[in-house]
């Protein structure tokens, strides 16, 4: 039942601190939300967007510090791109951004999947 | 801000008096107790000595004490040291779901040597039901391996009555007593103990020593081959300022013992019962009464352990988690599931573990700061919404 708080990073620990763009956006462009409960992860994802650009971003999480870190981070990273350029977002950029040890890429792994199930739920509205 | 620190289960400071008797044996009297020179018969001396304290806390002969290198290799050559030398009357292990790790590892690399391994369930406080142990025996059990504690969620085992059934059917049981001795009462005669595992890291010891209780009568294979020490059952030099220092810290256990039981679990009741009533949803993993006095594990839903224990850290409070994301493997803690409870809750515990130095002014600060961190992960998470609206 050991801790191993000394692999997260700095960013990580900062952003777990004080988390950006938690909540809702009701009557939202796209949304997400990826399971994992073997691993304890939850995140849900929200985007408003103006034209084709994404306006706002917002999240829940459950999870590990690094899972609640990168779902925040996700949102910041999502404001000003196009769903097409959020689709790009690998979760080695993700996994970089937030200097997440090795153990720790799975995080990277679902907030891929994440933006990538928003995108998708953009286009099917869109379609 | 001071440390707290609440996670006494997974190892204890060293008692300034353990240090103290250690450290000549660091420095000057360095000899190695196999030779004959003075030097080492002091060492020797010093090593015997401390058996004797040790056998004499578990109502032992001093003879049947092996030192070991802690509480896993105690563990490993209790039931791979049996398995071996009793390989051709039987092949069959009977223990629990909720052991610890250093008793399932090495029953797992047993069943690959073609031995079979019963793992008993548990019921929903995490006790084995001693009928059930009676049940799995067969013809071919050579041995029966039950912790006395669990060092998750503190549940002490029905030992006597399973030792009893064990010497009725003429089996081997072992006991790992890791989390109880020092802490209540541990007598091997009592338990019913054949083999008993200990550690001296968990009673203000040094880490890195432990020790194997093995009655006279009990056949067992060394693990470690190439020296006569500790009479053919463990080669290799004694950790001589460890071993004293083992000694020295259940001396200091045996005077403190029913005092700071009293005390602990005044502590451990008030904070379970004040978590209870300030946080909603939460689950007390474990039984309500017979438990380890120190041990708090709680369940507290829609929140991960792990987030949990980095906000507490964040507040200089040291706990544990049963997450998965702490231990490196992917499924959360197997004591918490095999109580029944889901993957949700298991990846939500939390444990608090109280020793000689924890304080009501400590767990008061506990009482304080989790409420507010739990409502905080809560208002992030979506589990919690979901189920609620």
């Amino acid at each position: 039942m050991a801790g191993r708080f000394s692999e997260y990073s700095e960013k990580v620990l900062k952003i777990f601190r004080n988390p950006a763009n938690v909540g809702v956006i009701n009557d939202p462009d796209a949304w997400s939300f990826i399971s994992d409960p073997t691993r304890g992860v939850t995140m849900e994802l929200f985007l408003k967007l103006d034209g084709t650009i994404i306006s706002d971003a917002r999240f829940r999480a459950s999870g590990c510090g690094a899972t609640i870190a990168t779902t925040s981070a996700i949102t910041e990273m999502l404001k000003g791109k196009t769903p097409e350029q959020a689709r790009e977002i690998t979760d080695i950029d993700l996994a970089q951004a937030l200097e997440l040890s090795e153990r720790k890429h799975y995080v990277a792994e679902l907030g891929r999947e994440l933006i990538a199930a928003a995108v998708d739920d953009y286009r099917q509205r869109n379609a | 801000m001071k440390r707290i620190y609440l996670d006494y289960a997974a190892t204890t400071p060293l008692h300034p008096e353990v240090f103290k008797v250690m450290k000549p044996y660091l420095l000057e009297n360095f000899g190695n107790p196999a030779t004959l020179y003075s030097y080492g018969q002091e060492a020797r001396q010093a090593v015997e000595s401390a058996r004797d304290k040790i056998a004499g806390l578990i109502h032992a002969k001093s003879e049947e004490i092996v030192f070991t290198g802690g509480g896993t290799e105690a563990n490993n050559l209790a039931i791979k040291g049996v398995a071996q030398a009793l390989e051709k009357k039987g092949n069959h292990i009977i223990t629990c779901a909720i052991e610890h790790h250093s008793v399932l590892g090495p029953c797992q690399a047993l069943e690959k040597r073609g031995f079979a391994v019963t793992y008993l369930p548990v019921d929903e406080y995490g006790r084995v039901s001693p009928e059930s142990v009676g049940n799995a025996i067969t013809p071919k059990t050579i041995l029966i391996s039950i912790m006395h504690a669990n060092n998750e969620i503190g549940t002490l085992q029905p030992v006597a009555e399973i030792g009893r059934i064990a010497r009725q059917k003429g089996i081997y049981f072992h006991t790992d007593a890791v989390q109880t001795l020092g802490h209540i009462p541990v007598d091997v005669d009592e338990l019913g103990a054949d083999l008993l595992s200990t550690s001296a890291h968990k009673i203000y010891g040094p880490k890195g020593v432990g020790a194997l209780y093995i009655r006279e009568c009990v056949k067992l294979a060394p693990l470690i081959d190439g020296g006569e020490q500790e009479d053919r059952r463990r080669a290799g030099t004694e950790n001589v300022p460890g071993i004293i220092g083992f000694g020295r810290a259940v001396e200091l256990a045996e005077v403190d013992m029913s005092g700071e039981a009293q005390r602990l679990t005044e502590l451990r009741d008030r904070l379970i019962k004040d978590l209870q009533a300030t946080i909603e949803d939460i689950h007390l993993n474990g039984h309500p009464s017979a438990r380890l006095p120190g041990n708090v594990n709680i369940s507290i839903n829609y929140v991960e352990g792990e987030a949990v224990c980095l906000n507490l850290d964040l507040e200089n409070i040291c706990a544990a988690t049963g997450s998965a994301c702490t231990t490196g493997s992917i499924e959360p803690s197997h004591v918490v599931l095999a109580l029944g409870r889901n993957r949700q809750l298991a990846h939500g515990s939390v444990r608090f573990t109280m020793g000689k130095w924890t304080s009501a002014v400590e767990i008061n600060r506990v009482k304080k700061v989790l409420p507010g961190i739990v409502a905080r992960l809560r208002s992030m998470s979506p589990l919690y919404r979901q189920d609620r609206h």
